[in-house]
């Protein structure tokens, strides 16, 4: 333990703590592994807040993202300069939503982030079709495609404007039974 | 005189410090001054308070005036007295007055401050004179530090910004805090006549309101981790609030409640804490979180829900063993009579030359019969060693309890997954919403497993695409339901093909039982035991190739093969049990003939005795305790059976796990090198993981633990130490030689299938336990129970002999039939109650989503201006009468809503069909709008009155229009 206090101090771990759904080992383990992606980079002295960041292309390559069809977009809509770069502050956030405590409707309004590739924050056609291509790697024919996102568009749209708002989303998501264990 | 001067002077401070505070504190110019003057109303009546006010609203207006230029000046109270007490107050107390106007200022303005002037409230509280002499050190103090505090209100107003810069609903908060504080004011303040109680309750709003922002903010700190904010802010945020509650928590409190509050505080703080610590503690406790992660990334939920419920299992199977270990093996070593020292503790003569053979050993005969690991070794002395502790009531109840504990973790464990979960929408409502947005496996982290994703939910799509265009006008329906019945026809043949086979085998071991055991080979010894392993082996490869004909869904399928196996299991297990029974039988009648010649060898050697010595003082027969003549304890020989059965499963697991996926994935690995066709590829390739297998192997296994523990204590260790090797073993099976699922699929959303087969065998398993503890003598030389008519008469012995005796009776009275049939009658009173409350809501539930639904439909017709989608509609569209006359009504209609800002689309293509359904759109729009009371769910449902359907007067026939009428239901 005693190496391993020097990269937070204990304030720090608490309100890491308050703010994420970690615990003390864990959020040091989440440093361990930001430290791992660029170790020329990161320093293992966090106790006063060091300005830096990693750059997508390598956090897209973590074993949890590196298969996920989303990854740039999650890291993208994490990331606080909305171009992919990480602080460690981030990369925490990223992963408090991501882990398996946190809230179905944190949840909800991060998927919203995500699957709204544009940042109009509405999921319109577009950021449908993108989605579905990158759910089936472009396996479907353009008519497919287009089929189902009018399908969902009808299915999920309340108020008819042929795109979802975050009501729309959170109101379909909050009905899928597996939506809480899957995100 | 003087005394009286000085009461002024004290409440002239104290009245000032909490008007300047209540002004202060307002930062909206007009609420501000409307609830100055609403608070000052009943304050005016009395004279001295207009002195103060003079004294208070004047010379504070200097230094408002630099703080705040807003302020107007405050409602001047009546000048000649004011001139005439002015008079009285010498210049100190004027300027002192300033300085504790300032001082009280302070307090309001940011009390996060208040260490300069902490002193200040309980003052409030206390006596005249008390405040008094504490006046002259105040003032002392207070010059002291006045000063300081001007310096700090720069500070100050630059933190007020910021903190209304910061989150709204922060600022929110804090002005309905002040809102509130105002209330209190006014209320308590008009409430009252003298200015006592009236500063009392002043002060007590600021507690109030102290209090309530030291709330929120906790609440704040508390839920931070759950608002959508980036993590900077939610740090900033953090210190914020955290540094808020630290500085005003002290604050908080008065006189003598003070320092509890402040300990209560700090013991609030020290608590979370300590939870904190405790959480941090018991998320490392959870074994294996990383071993099944991993799993689940290769292999997906599905796997992964196995080695769940085997680590849950494992949870379980712990604390049964903690009680049977701690209540009843080790107290029965430690203080138990030695092995040897009586017979029930000894191998027997002929025994004991093989007792120490493996062979022997490894079928659970010699020392191991002899052990504590089984029911034929303990002893049935009432009480043991220097503690008196009860083994035989101990042993009794373990065995009991432990059913009982397992029944109700299972239980609270399937209630705790039926609450996951969403509320579950009418299928079909998103489907392809649902797909798109959730049928990504987050937990996927293997390159191949999410090949298989992509492969699984593109092929997925397609089948809804399919189905949407196709709309099931599926032509091979016929067919489908011909495979599905013939594939339920062979297996029930197959099944029944089993049950028969076991029948077979049991009744021919029973007649090898009765030859002699040298003359029987191995195979015949063990055929039972053989052929159910075989069986198990054999049938589920066997069911599942049948399935492929049904064509369900993985999911689906993987219930109807898992409950085909359970029915072939549990034939398999049911079979054994009766032929076990039988033996128990046979050997109960032996025991008779042994008891009886016991008897009478004891009885023949008294007399003898008696014969020969010619004294009354017999000694008893001295026998070696290895040459006693016994009974065959039937106990024991069915905790036996129970080892046997549970040993043999833990190889066939192993060894399947080893030869049918790790040597075959050896095989198919080097020998694809120098094999003529690709053998990754084609026909034998890698093995897939077989969850149904191997969770039924696991329920089977716990039912087997279940039923055998009452009579081999030890069968728990056995099955813990199962577990632990099966969780690792199979963890490294998993990794080394499986592959993921052709068609990746996640597990169904809680795993209480699984608990439901859990349950159901808990139950099936207690069946035959609770049957020979209430019915079966016990065995006369061996066990806790030996010497006892039936093994339950350790309690009434209990009752009789340990407690006292008004409990005995409390006992008999509660075990009085009159009492127990009217007790069992409330309780099936109650259940009948609840069931039908239960369906009640039920209904309602399912009435709510209609109405849900229709809405929805309503909606988006509304808004798309299309045919309704809903069949009723269409029909009561078709029942009209044709359309000439309604049409011209209904272009109007269409008119109207055009105007309302909808879209009219399709009324030009058909006109007669779509605009008389829109008519009645109208209409029911029209009621929907009347008869809607946005009203929460107060009471259970009742029946509905019929008159209760105003403003429809087009009623719509059948479901359509209920839910809709005017009872407040929604």
């Amino acid at each position: 333990m005693g190496n391993k206090q020097t990269i937070f101090t204990d304030e720090q771990l608490d309100a890491y703590q308050d703010c994420t759904f970690f615990t003390r080992k864990e959020i040091l383990r989440l440093h361990g592994r930001y430290h791992e992606l660029a170790p020329h980079l990161v320093p293992m002295d966090y106790t006063n807040d060091p300005d830096v960041k990693i750059p997508l292309a390598l956090i897209v390559n973590m074993p949890e993202l590196k298969e996920n069809p989303f990854r740039n977009r999650i890291v993208e809509s994490f990331s606080e300069d909305g171009e992919g770069n990480l602080s460690f502050n981030d990369f925490v956030d990223m992963f408090s939503v991501l882990s398996e405590m946190a809230p179905r409707e944190l949840k909800a309004i991060y998927a919203f982030k995500i699957y709204d590739f544009n940042t109009d924050n509405f999921i319109c056609k577009e950021d449908l079709e993108k989605t579905l291509n990158k759910l089936t790697r472009e396996e479907l024919t353009p008519e497919e495609v287009n089929l189902v996102c009018e399908k969902a568009i009808e299915e999920a749209d309340l108020d008819g404007d042929n795109k979802l708002s975050f009501a729309d989303f959170e109101n379909m998501i909050s009905k899928a039974p597996d939506f809480l264990r899957y995100l | 005189m003087p005394k009286k001067k000085s009461d002024i002077i004290i409440k002239m401070e104290d009245v000032g410090m909490e008007i300047d505070g209540s002004v202060a504190s307002e930062s909206e110019g007009e609420s501000r001054r409307e609830g100055f003057a609403c608070f000052f109303e009943p304050v005016l009546t009395g004279i001295c308070v207009s002195v103060v006010l003079y004294l208070v609203v004047v010379p504070s207006e200097d230094s408002r005036r630099t703080s705040r230029g807003n302020l107007k000046p405050k409602p001047s109270p009546a000048p000649g007295r004011n001139n005439q007490i002015k008079r009285t107050p010498t210049n100190r107390s004027h300027r002192r007055s300033n300085e504790d106007d300032s001082e009280g200022y302070e307090e309001e303005e940011a009390p996060r401050k208040t260490k300069v002037n902490k002193k200040k409230p309980p003052k409030t509280q206390d006596s005249d004179e008390e405040s008094e002499v504490d006046q002259s050190k105040r003032t002392k103090n207070g010059r002291r530090v006045n000063k300081q505090q001007k310096e700090d209100q720069n500070n100050k107003d630059k933190a007020r910004e910021d903190m209304k810069g910061k989150g709204k609903d922060k600022a929110k908060v804090i002005e309905n805090g002040k809102e509130s504080k105002k209330r209190n004011k006014d209320t308590s303040s008009s409430s009252s006549s003298s200015e006592d109680s009236g500063e009392d309750s002043m002060s007590e709003g600021e507690m109030t309101r102290l209090k309530e922002e030291v709330e929120e903010k906790k609440k704040l700190i508390s839920t931070l981790r759950n608002k959508p904010w980036r993590m900077r802010r939610r740090l900033e945020c953090l210190k914020d609030a955290q540094q808020f509650v630290e500085k005003f928590e002290g604050a908080l409190g008065k006189g003598k409640g003070r320092k509890l509050y402040a300990f209560k505080v700090m013991m609030t703080k020290k608590w979370i804490k300590f939870n904190r610590d405790f959480e941090n503690f018991k998320t490392a406790c959870i074994p294996w979180e990383r071993k099944i992660k991993e799993v689940e990334s290769h292999f997906g939920s599905s796997v992964a829900s196995y080695f769940l419920f085997l680590r849950w299992m494992y949870g379980m199977n712990l604390v049964l063993f903690g009680f049977v270990f701690g209540l009843v093996v080790i107290p029965e070593v430690l203080m138990g009579l030695p092995y040897g020292s009586i017979p029930r503790k000894t191998v027997p003569r002929d025994e004991q030359a093989k007792a120490m053979d493996f062979s022997v050993l490894f079928e659970f005969g010699g020392y191991c019969k002899y052990s504590f690991l089984f029911y034929g070794y303990y002893n049935n002395q009432r009480t043991i060693g220097l503690l008196q502790f009860r083994l035989p009531l101990s042993y009794l109840l373990v065995g009991v309890g432990s059913f009982g504990y397992s029944l109700m973790v299972v239980i609270r464990t399937m209630a705790k997954n039926s609450n996951e979960g969403g509320d579950g929408a009418e299928e079909g409502d998103f489907t392809f919403a649902w797909k798109m947005f959730t049928s990504w496996d987050y937990l996927i982290g293997n390159s191949e497993t999410a090949d298989n994703k992509f492969a699984s939910i593109t092929t997925s799509f397609k089948e809804s695409i399919v189905d949407e265009q196709e709309n099931q006008k599926d032509e091979n329906i016929h067919l489908r339901r011909f495979l599905r019945v013939l594939a339920n026809l062979l297996i029930l043949c197959s099944l029944g093909g089993s049950g028969y086979l076991i029948y077979y085998v049991v009744k021919r071991s029973q007649t090898y039982a009765n030859m002699d055991e040298d003359e029987l080979s191995w195979f015949e010894k063990n055929e039972v035991e053989f052929v159910m392993s075989l069986l198990g082996l054999v049938c589920p490869p066997l069911f599942e190739t049948i399935a492929e004909l049904e064509e369900y869904h993985p999911r689906i399928a993987l219930k109807w093969q898992l409950g085909r196996i359970f029915a072939l299991f549990l034939g398999n297990l049911y079979t054994f049990l009766f032929a076990l029974f039988d033996e128990v039988n046979a050997k109960l009648e032996r025991e008779e003939t042994i008891k009886n010649a016991t008897i009478w060898a004891m009885k023949e050697h008294y007399s003898n005795f008696s014969e020969l010595n010619n004294s009354t003082a017999i000694t008893p027969l001295s026998i070696n305790p290895a040459d006693v003549m016994r009974g065959p304890c039937w106990e024991t020989a069915v905790g036996i059976e129970f080892m046997k059965l549970t040993v043999s499963d833990i190889q066939v697991t192993y060894l399947t796990i080893l030869f049918g996926d790790f040597l075959r994935a050896l095989a198919v690995r080097f020998l694809n090198y120098c094999w003529c066709w690709d053998l990754e590829a084609g026909f034998p390739s890698y093995a897939e993981f077989d969850i149904s297998g191997n969770v039924l192997g696991l329920i089977f296994n716990q039912g087997m633990i279940w039923m055998g523990a009452f009579y081999a204590p030890g069968l728990v260790g056995l099955n813990v130490l199962r577990l632990l090797t099966s969780m690792y073993f199979q963890c490294w099976a998993v990794m080394t030689c499986n592959v993921p699922h052709e068609r990746v699929f996640k597990a169904s959303k809680s795993n209480n299938f699984y608990m439901g087969l859990l349950l159901l065998i808990l139950f099936l398993s207690m069946l035959p336990v609770v049957y020979t503890i209430m019915t079966l003598p016990p065995s006369f030389d061996c066990g806790p129970f030996s010497g006892k008519q039936k093994m339950y008469d350790v309690i009434i012995e209990t009752i009789d002999k340990d407690l006292p005796a008004f409990l005995g009776t409390l006992f008999t009275y509660a075990a009085n039939p009159g009492l127990i049939i009217p007790a069992v009658l409330l309780m099936v009173l109650a259940i009948y109650y609840l069931n039908s409350v239960s369906k009640a809501y039920k209904h309602a539930n399912n009435e709510l989503r209609k109405k849900m639904q229709m809405q929805r439909d309503e909606e988006k017709n509304r808004r798309n201006n299309k045919d309704s989608t809903n069949q009723v509609m269409k029909d009561l569209e078709d029942l009209l009468p044709k359309k000439s006359p309604i049409s011209a009504s209904a272009k109007e209609n269409a008119e109207v809503r055009s105007e309302l800002g909808d879209k009219p689309s399709k009324v030009s293509q058909k006109p007669g069909a779509v605009a008389t359904g829109r008519g009645v759109n109208l209409q029911r729009d029209v009621s929907l709008a009347m008869a809607n009371p946005r009203m929460a769910v107060t009471r259970p449902p009742g029946p509905r009155g019929p008159s209760a359907l105003p403003g429809n007067t087009l009623q719509v026939p059948g479901g359509r229009g209920r839910g809709r009428g005017q009872n407040p239901r929604r």
